[in-house]
This record gives C-alpha cells, structure tokens and sequence, in this order.
C-alpha cells in the first residue's frame, strides 16, 4: 500500500489529506499519477504537466523515481514560506 | 509545540524571541565577530489586498530536513560559524513573527551572504505553505518573490 499525502491547495481539491493505494509491490509515478486521476483528475494532470512537486519517503522524486509498496508520496504544490 | 531536529531548527506554532536567539547563537562560539539577522513578519498588504490572518502549514520531517540541509550548506558554502532557522506554523496574525534567520561568523559579509541566500533557498525548497486570509476569502499563496 502506497500512502498518498495532499498539502495546502491539494488538500482542498483532493478533499482530504491522505489516500492509500495498492499498485503491487512497485510502481512509477506515471503509473501512480494515473491511479489518482480516478478520483482527482485535476491532480493527475498537474503531475503529468510538472505542475507540482511529488516527494517519495521525504526526497523530491522524479518520473523515474521507483515507488515501493509502503512508501510514503506527498504531493506538494508550490511552497510559499517565507514572507 | 515545537518539532525540532535540533535546536538551531525549529518548525513552531509559538512565537521567538529575538534576542533569546542571538544570545543563544553568540554561546556557539568565542570567534563570533558579526551576526546578520533577517526577521520575516505578517504585512497587512498583500498584492492590493488587506490580509486579516495567515496561516502556514508544513510537510513535518521534510521541512525540518530541508531547513538542516540549509543550514549545514550556508556553514560550510559560506565559511559561517553558525546559523539558526526558525519558521513558524499555523495562525498568525498582522505584525507577527513568521520566519527568523540568525548566521554568526566571524566577519560581517559572510553573515550577511549567507542571511540572503538562506531564506531565498528556504523559499524555494522547504515544503511551507501560506494561506491568506481577505475579504473576498481564503487563498493559498503559490507565488512569492
């Protein structure tokens, strides 16, 4: 099972904070994007399009980025800490 | 509550004190000679906007990380003795603390070198959200310059 994390503006378009996935024992995030569009097709998009960051177990991922089965993706719109 | 890695980062809803920092960070070492702080507080005007609250939200471990990795890279990029970063989280209001950045070393342009760098790099690496709160609404904040 793969725990999806939504943040800030995410959160508010997805409906909640976190969903849970089971694509097998590993995925891509093309894959994972895909599975989300489903139910979020808003988010799915912004993934494909790179309009927002996707993190897997804390580090910043890339489409090529090997998704493991307990493995923890936040979708991370852009930051705006700071002042 | 504060969800520190360690001391000199800190992702907190309660508000700093300033110059409880700076004694803290000048206890670091004797070979401090210039501190450089950068203090990022609630501005009413936003974009033509009155703002009447913010609220900032974090990734917990990740922004944390973000801020150590800051850290450690403005030490040792910049030759800085020391550097703290405070962010803070949930409601604040108007002309309250949001961000405190504190780099010691021994001269003063490294301080002021690495002060600059740290919070542009918090800006565009650390998962922190603003939201913003006028009278047309809430908006979550995707742009700052």
């Amino acid at each position: 099972m793969i725990t999806v994390k939504y943040f800030a503006s995410l959160r508010s378009i997805a409906g909640k904070d976190e969903d849970q996935f089971h694509m097998g024992t590993e995925t891509n995030l093309t894959n994972l994007s895909q599975e989300i569009s489903k139910t979020a097709p808003i988010i799915g998009e912004m993934i494909l399009g790179k309009k927002i960051l996707v993190s897997v177990n804390l580090d910043v991922a890339s489409f090529d980025t090997i998704i493991k089965d307990g493995d923890e993706v936040a979708l991370l719109p852009p930051f705006s800490g700071g002042i | 509550m504060s969800t520190a890695l360690e001391s000199n980062i800190r992702i907190q809803q309660e508000d700093f004190v300033v110059t409880d920092e700076i004694e803290t960070i000048k206890k670091s070492s004797r070979n401090i000679g210039g501190i450089t702080i950068f203090l990022g507080t609630g501005r009413e005007l936003s974009k033509g906007e009155n703002i009447s609250k913010l609220n900032f939200e974090h990734y917990p471990k990740m922004a944390e990380k973000k801020l150590e990795e800051i850290r450690t890279q403005a030490i040792k990029d910049y030759g800085i003795i020391e550097m703290i970063i405070i962010h803070r989280i949930g409601e604040i209001d108007i002309g309250e603390n949001i961000v405190l950045i504190i780099a010691a070393g021994e001269h003063r342009k490294e301080t002021f070198n690495a002060c600059e760098w740290a919070i542009a790099e918090l800006k565009r690496t650390t998962p922190i959200w603003k939201k913003e709160t006028t009278s047309n609404g809430e908006v979550w904040v995707q742009d700052t310059p």
